[in-house]
């Protein structure tokens, strides 16, 4: 019984319910801010063991970005249940839209700059979700993976978007927020990585309220029985675009963060390609489908298992780098496949039963 | 009673208004096959009236027309006294109207709890920015909605599984939640799609004490289609009979039981 909820009674429908009910669920994420907004800075600004880039580079910033956007993506599928394979190119919209408001408006904040790009990416998205009043699962899937081609065939093409540089890349000005650098060559690490540590709090914040009360249940309403949904008064076209709209916005985010903050340059093709559509998908399927929580583990996974592997592969066992590349695809198509069989709400899911364990631990009856 | 008086009051004191929904001269085809064939019925304020008939005899694809799902070829809808345009299902929710189905179709990703939240959706304002902000406006309205949604679960008597996601819930349970679900409309028009079917006596007898109490406590008037002859007689005020989309008997249940037709083509034939 080390967790435990019972002693923990609910006297009003806001405590019952709050995001984290049981109290040692609240002390833990209180300790996780902590750890985020306290002692990982500090540890970066000392730069402990000497690897602040390092670690800021490989895990923190890919593992807060692909969190923003993993929480979009799962508000499509996970909670409005459509299928989408245009996220990549819903991340380039985000990015583009960044380079050209940061090019255009150069005294404008970074901060309305990466929300605004949410914005236009938002717009599109919507335009996009269009079908899906019409067409649904796999037909949905591949219009939106049309979306994809499409969206990186335009930021190529057209060259406005890239200020027709020659290169046909884009690179991020320096740009700071209350004076400290967040983008360009010259940012510090804890900078960056705290820039995209508030934008995934507040990110996560407004996804657990939008899916914890009228619009949320809409969305899964749409999902699990439309028709149903339907008289019950949602419409069906309205639910379905502010789920491509909200989804987007946090893809959009996460597109602009990508590049702005920890790329600093980008080729379209190369960073926002269709394997960023799948990858975010994976993301999707192994943190859980449905779950905000989920969302932001599924990210962790996905940064966290490719760099372990390495170390473990090509540093222990000194494997040929090729060879350890092929093995890491294997390894997660076949986490893949295993997620959707056995346990589709994913290692949230996993999490819950854990904690169910340990409740009755060590008397299961 | 007589049938034809703006109002009467019955046997048990309820008071019966005038028609809220007049079907007038409805034919529904789909492709070759005519559901529905020039069929005309009202439904009175206050009452519970029945629908019943045979399987296909069309009584599933008439609530579809009242709410929506389909359109009739030919036939006007009259609502509140006033002809009814062609309009979508979720903007008939918003008149009013709420209904439960023949197959079960609760939302099974989510728990008893939130099926019956959801059932409050027309009755919820708050746009997406208080909405992501939560607290204020968003959380006031989800308390007192809230509120609603326990008293529907007391009701209901299901107080037990209000966390428990639907999909593992027994048939009988599921059926009672989807009745929560369209409750918590609060709905001045309730359909009712068979709810009883597959039901043991017991849980037909709850089901038919739920139905009678939330005419009687609430007022609402319920239009219900049930295959049980014996539930039927008890509970309702008047009944329409159908059969192979063409109604055959309408009246009290007293004056169906004797008509000949009904007899002759429904009464004695064999049915689930
Ligand atoms: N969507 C549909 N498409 C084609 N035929 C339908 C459809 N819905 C109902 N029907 C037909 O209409 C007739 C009446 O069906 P229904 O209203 O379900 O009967 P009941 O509910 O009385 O058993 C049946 O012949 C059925 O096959
Ligand atoms: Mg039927």
């Amino acid at each position: 019984m080390f967790y435990r909820e019972s002693g923990d009674f609910k006297t009003t429908y806001a405590k019952d319910t709050q995001t984290f009910p049981i109290k040692l669920d609240r002390m833990g994420y209180y300790t996780i801010l902590a750890i985020a907004f306290v002692v990982i800075p500090t540890m970066l600004v000392m730069n402990v063991g000497g690897g602040a880039n390092y670690w800021t580079n490989a895990i923190l910033l890919p593992f807060l970005i692909w969190a923003i956007a993993s929480i979009g993506l799962n508000i499509l599928v996970g909670y409005c249940g459509q299928l989408s394979l245009g996220s990549g190119g819903f991340m380039a919209v985000g990015a583009y839209a960044s380079y050209k408001l940061m090019t255009s408006f150069p005294d404008l904040s970074i901060f309305i700059i990466v929300l605004l790009s949410g914005a236009i990416t938002a717009g599109v998205g919507i335009l996009f979700g269009l079908p899906s009043l019409r067409i649904k699962g796999f037909y949905l899937a591949v219009a939106t993976l049309a979306a994809q081609f499409f969206l990186v065939w335009m930021f190529n093409k057209v060259q406005w978007f890239y200020n027709y540089s020659a290169s046909g890349q884009i690179s991020a000005p320096t740009r700071s927020v209350f004076g400290f650098e967040v983008t360009g060559a010259t940012a510090s690490a804890e900078a960056k990585y705290l820039f995209c540590l508030v934008l995934l709090v507040g990110v996560a914040w407004v996804a657990r309220n939008l899916t914890r009360g009228r619009i949320g249940r809409s969305w899964m309403a749409i999902r699990d029985m439309d028709i149903a949904a339907e008289i019950i008064g949602v419409a069906p076209l309205k639910t379905k675009l502010s789920a491509f709209g909200i989804s987007s916005f946090f893809i959009g985010i996460a597109g602009a963060l990508f590049f702005a903050v920890y790329l600093g340059a980008a080729e379209v093709g190369e960073a926002f390609g269709i394997q960023k559509s799948f990858l975010l998908l994976f993301m999707v399927i192994i943190g859980g489908l449905g779950s905000i929580f989920g969302s932001i583990i599924g990210a962790a996974f996905m940064v966290l298992m490719p760099v372990l592997l390495k170390n473990i592969m090509v540093g222990q066992l000194n494997w040929a780098t090729d060879i350890a590349a092929h093995f890491e695809f294997v390894f997660v198509g076949a986490l893949i496949i295993i997620f959707l069989i056995l346990e589709p709400h994913g290692l949230a899911q996993l999490w819950r039963l854990l904690k169910e364990k340990l409740r009755l631990w060590p008397f299961p009856h | 009673m007589n049938a034809t008086a703006e109002s009467y009051v019955t046997e048990d004191g309820r008071t019966i208004g005038a028609p809220v929904m007049e079907m007038k001269n409805i034919t529904l085809k789909f492709g070759g096959v005519t559901a529905i064939s020039n069929i005309s019925f009202d439904i009175r304020e206050g009452e519970i009236r029945a629908i019943i008939g045979p399987n296909g005899a069309g009584k599933s694809s008439m609530l579809n027309v009242i709410n929506g799902f389909y359109h009739p070829q030919e036939g006007e809808i009259w609502f509140h006294g006033e002809k009814r345009k062609p309009m979508k299902p979720y903007q008939i929710a918003q008149q009013g109207i709420a209904r439960t189905f023949q197959n079960i179709a609760l939302f099974k990703g989510m728990s008893t709890l939130d099926n019956i939240m959801t059932g409050r959706f027309t009755h919820m304002k708050t746009n997406m920015l208080m909405q992501a902000i939560w607290k204020g406006p968003a959380e006031r309205e989800e308390n007192l909605n809230r509120d609603i949604v326990e008293h529907v679960i007391d009701f209901l008597e299901i107080q037990a599984i209000r966390k428990t996601p639907v999909g593992r819930l027994p048939y009988g349970l599921q059926k009672r939640v989807e009745l929560g679900r369209a409750l918590a409309a609060q709905p001045k028009l309730l359909l009712l799609d068979e709810p009883m079917a597959g039901m043991n006596v017991e849980e037909k007898e709850d089901m038919s004490r739920f139905i009678l109490d939330v005419n009687d406590e609430f007022g609402t008037t319920i239009a219900l289609i049930e295959h049980d002859m014996g539930v039927v007689m008890d509970i309702s005020d008047r009944v329409v009979v159908l059969d192979y989309g063409k109604k055959i008997g309408d009246g009290t249940p007293d004056e169906v039981r004797n008509n000949q037709d009904v007899i002759d083509a429904y009464l004695g034939v064999a049915h689930d």
